[in-house]
C-alpha cells in the first residue's frame, strides 16, 4: 500500500527545487500580492487634501474647520479666497474636497438661526468621498447636539456609543491581510498543480510514468504533497509581515490556524491537480487557474462583504473553498475565536479536499486516450 | 509455456481511422523480434496496447500470459518500455532517473542500489551519474532510457525506435546490449527504420496499414520478394500492400 508514494514524492520535491519557473511563482505571487494589496488598496480613506474658503474669518469659523481636520478624513493644504478658485482646485484634482465658510455664520449661530457650512468632495471615487461625507456630516452632527444640549440646559437624551470591536482602529490592512493569506495560497498552489500533470504530458514523460505499475493515488498524492510545505511557508511569511510591516494582531490560537490551513492548502492543491486532468496543454492550465481566480477574489468577501452581494453571487460564493477559509482566518487571527465557532467551516473545508482527491484520481486515466 | 506475447485480431481505431487492423502475433519468449513499416503503420499503436497503455477498440492480447485489457497493472509490472519519445527526466540526474524508477517499480533498499549498480554497470552509466539527463548526447540519452526501462528486470522489453538519432558506433552498442539481454533470457521486441538491424532480429513483422505483410526471419522476409535484400523486401511488399 502506498509504497510508491515516496518516490514520487522526492522525485516532485527534487524537481520543485530546480524549476525556475515554480520558484518565481511561489516567491513572487506572495510579495507582489502583499505590496498590491496590502499598501495599494487601502479602503479606509484619511487625509483628503482639502482647500478652504473661510469668508468670515472668525475664531468661531476656525474653530470648526478645525473640528474637521481633527477627523482624519480632511487635510488642509490651502486658503483660498473666492469660490472660483476653489473649485479650479477640486477640478484640477489638486484637492479632493472644499470647505466653505459663510460670512454669515458666526452671526446665524449666536442668533439661533441655522448657520450653513458647504462641504463639496469630488465624488468620482464612490469610496473616499463617502468616508469624508461622512465625516462631515458626523462633524456637523456632534456640533449640533453640544449647542442644543447647551440651550435645553440637559444632557443629550440618548447617545448611542458605537464601539468597534475586533478592528478598532478600522484599519483595512487588518481585514485585506489576513484575507490575503488565502488568496496568495488559492493563486500558487492552484497554479503551480494545474501544471503538473500537463507538464509530464507535454514533456513526454507521462508514457514512461504510466506504463509503471504506479497506482493513480500514488502518483497523485505524491505530486501534490510537496507543495503543501510550499503552501505552509508561503503562509508563514505573509503571517510575519502583516504582523511587522502591516500591524496585523494574531489574536487567536495559531496552531488551530495551521490545522486548519493544512487542510485548505489540500483542497487547493487537489482543485488544481483536478485542473490538470481536464487540460491537455500547460497554456490551458493557466487560463483555467486565472479563470478560477477571479470569481475567487470578487465573490469570496476578500474584496468586498458579502452580505452586501446580489443573491446570486452570494451563492456562487458558496461554492469557493476561499470563503469558508477567509471566515476561519479572520475569525482566529481578529477575533480569537476557536473551533467552537468555526467547525462548520472546518468540516466543510475537510469535504472539499476529500471531494476534490477523489475527482481527480477518479478522473485520471492510466492510458494515453 | 506461454509465449511472451500473443495477439488474436487485436484492432484499434481512432475515429475513421483504423491504425492496427485485426493483427494476429505470437512471439515466444527468449526472441528478439523485429516490428518493421513505414511511418503510420500502427508500430507504436499496438507497442502501445501492449503495455496496456491504449485500450484495443476490439481483439485481445495476451502479455506474459496476462490479458492486457483485464489486467494491465499486473502486465506493467513484467515489462520493461522504452518510448519513441525518451521519456526520462531532463531536469533530474541520471542517478536520480534510476532510483525514480527503481522505486516506481517497488525496489527498496539493498536491493534497490543493487539493481541500480548493475544497470550502470551494465550500460556504462558510471561516469554520468551526476549529470542532468538534459545535458546528455543523444546516445547517452537512449541508455539512459534503456536503463530506466530494466531496473526492474523485466522479462519482456518493448523498444519503440531506440536508435532513432543515434549515431553508428553507439547503435551498435545498443545492439550488442540488446543480444546480451536476450542471451540473459529476455524477450525483446523492438521497432526499427534501419535494415541493418532488422537483420539482426530473430524473427521480422513488416506492417503496412495497420496489418502485417510478412512475418518471420530476415532470410525468409528478403526470400518473399526473390531473396534480394530486406531493403528491397520492404519496399516492393509496401508497394503490393498499397495497390
Ligand atoms: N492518439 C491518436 N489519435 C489519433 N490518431 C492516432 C493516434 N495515435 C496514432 N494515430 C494514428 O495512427 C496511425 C498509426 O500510428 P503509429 O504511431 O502507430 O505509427 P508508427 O508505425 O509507429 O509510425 P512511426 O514510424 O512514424 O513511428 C497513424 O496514422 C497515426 O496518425
Ligand atoms: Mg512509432
Amino acid at each position: 500500500m502506498m509504497s510508491r508514494f515516496w518516490p514520487m514524492f522526492r522525485k516532485e520535491f527534487i524537481q520543485m527545487r530546480r524549476d525556475r519557473l515554480t520558484f518565481a511563482m511561489m516567491v513572487g505571487i506572495p510579495v507582489i500580492q502583499l505590496l498590491v494589496f496590502g499598501y495599494a488598496i487601502q479602503t479606509d480613506v484619511r487625509n483628503l487634501p482639502t482647500v478652504v474658503l473661510d469668508q468670515s474669518r472668525t475664531p468661531t469659523s476656525r474653530d470648526l474647520i478645525a473640528a474637521f481636520q481633527n477627523t482624519g478624513n480632511f487635510r488642509v493644504i490651502a486658503h483660498v479666497d473666492g469660490r472660483p478658485e476653489l473649485d479650479a482646485a477640486i477640478a484640477r484634482g489638486d484637492a479632493q474636497a472644499g470647505i466653505i465658510v459663510p460670512y454669515d455664520y458666526p452671526r446665524d449661530l449666536a442668533r439661533g438661526t441655522t448657520a450653513t457650512v458647504q462641504v463639496i468632495v469630488d465624488a468620482a471615487d464612490p469610496l473616499s468621498s463617502q468616508a469624508a461625507l461622512n465625516a462631515a456630516a458626523g462633524v456637523a452632527q456632534a456640533r449640533n447636539l453640544s449647542i442644543l444640549s447647551r440651550a435645553a440646559d440637559r444632557s443629550i437624551p440618548i447617545e448611542a456609543r458605537v464601539r468597534p470591536r475586533y478592528n478598532p482602529g478600522l484599519r483595512s490592512p487588518n481585514y485585506i491581510v489576513p484575507g490575503l493569506v488565502g488568496v496568495i495560497l488559492t493563486m500558487t498552489l492552484v497554479l503551480i498543480t494545474a501544471m503538473a500533470i500537463v507538464r509530464e504530458r507535454e514533456r513526454g514523460t507521462l508514457e514512461q510514468l504510466i506504463v509503471t505499475p504506479i497506482t493513480k493515488t500514488e502518483l497523485m498524492l505524491g505530486k501534490i504533497t510537496p507543495y503543501v510545505g510550499v503552501g505552509l511557508l508561503q503562509m508563514t511569511a505573509v503571517l510575519i509581515l502583516g504582523r511587522f510591516v502591516f500591524d496585523v494582531p494574531i489574536t487567536g490560537n495559531i496552531l488551530l490556524l495551521y490545522g486548519v490551513s493544512l487542510i485548505f492548502i489540500i483542497a487547493s492543491l487537489a482543485f488544481g491537480l483536478l485542473v490538470s486532468t481536464l487540460v491537455r496543454t500547460q497554456q490551458q492550465a493557466i487560463q483555467a487557474s486565472f479563470g478560477f481566480m477571479l470569481p475567487n477574489i470578487l465573490l469570496s468577501g476578500f474584496m468586498f462583504p458579502r452580505q452586501a452581494m446580489p443573491e446570486i453571487a452570494q451563492w456562487l460564493g458558496l461554492l469557493m473553498p476561499l470563503t469558508y477559509f477567509l471566515k476561519v482566518v479572520r475569525g482566529i487571527l481578529l477575533k480569537g475565536v476557536g473551533l467552537e465557532a468555526l467547525w462548520q467551516e472546518v468540516l466543510i473545508l475537510a469535504a472539499f479536499a476529500v471531494v476534490l482527491i477523489v475527482a481527480s484520481v477518479r478522473r485520471f486515466r492510466k492510458t494515453l486516450d | 509455456m506461454d509465449a511472451a506475447v500473443e495477439t488474436r485480431e487485436l484492432t484499434r481505431r481512432f475515429g475513421a481511422l483504423t491504425a492496427v487492423d485485426a493483427l494476429t502475433l505470437r512471439i515466444e519468449r527468449g526472441e528478439v523480434f523485429g516490428l518493421l513499416g513505414p511511418n503510420g503503420s500502427g508500430k507504436t499503436t499496438t507497442i502501445r496496447m501492449l503495455c496496456g497503455l491504449l485500450e484495443p477498440s476490439s481483439g485481445s492480447a495476451l502479455v506474459t500470459g496476462i490479458d492486457v485489457t483485464v489486467a494491465p497493472e499486473q502486465v506493467k509490472q513484467r515489462i520493461g518500455y522504452m518510448a519513441q519519445r525518451v521519456g526520462a527526466y531532463e531536469d533530474l540526474t541520471v542517478a536520480e532517473n534510476l532510483t525514480f524508477y527503481a522505486g516506481i517499480y517497488g525496489l527498496r533498499g539493498d536491493m534497490m542500489r543493487t539493481r541500480v549498480g548493475e544497470v550502470v554497470a551494465f550500460l556504462s552509466l558510471g561516469d554520468r551519474l551526476g549529470q542532468l539527463a538534459a545535458q546528455l548526447s543523444g546516445g547517452w540519452k537512449q541508455r539512459l532510457g534503456l536503463a530506466c526501462a530494466l531496473v526492474h528486470r523485466p522479462g519482456l522489453l518493448f523498444l519503440d525506435e531506440p536508435t532513432a538519432g543515434v549515431d553508428p558506433a553507439a547503435r551498435r552498442r545498443f545492439w550488442h546490449t540488446i543480444h546480451d539481454l536476450a542471451a540473459s533470457g529476455t524477450t525483446v521486441l523492438v521497432t526499427t527504420h534501419y535494415m541493418d538491424e532488422a537483420a539482426q532480429c530473430g524473427r521480422l513483422g513488416m506492417m503496412s496499414r495497420g496489418h502485417l505483410i510478412a512475418l518471420g526471419t530476415p532470410d525468409e522476409v528478403a526470400a518473399q520478394v526473390g531473396g534480394r535484400t530486406l531493403e528491397d523486401a520492404f519496399v516492393v511488399l509496401q508497394q503490393r500492400d498499397e495497390q
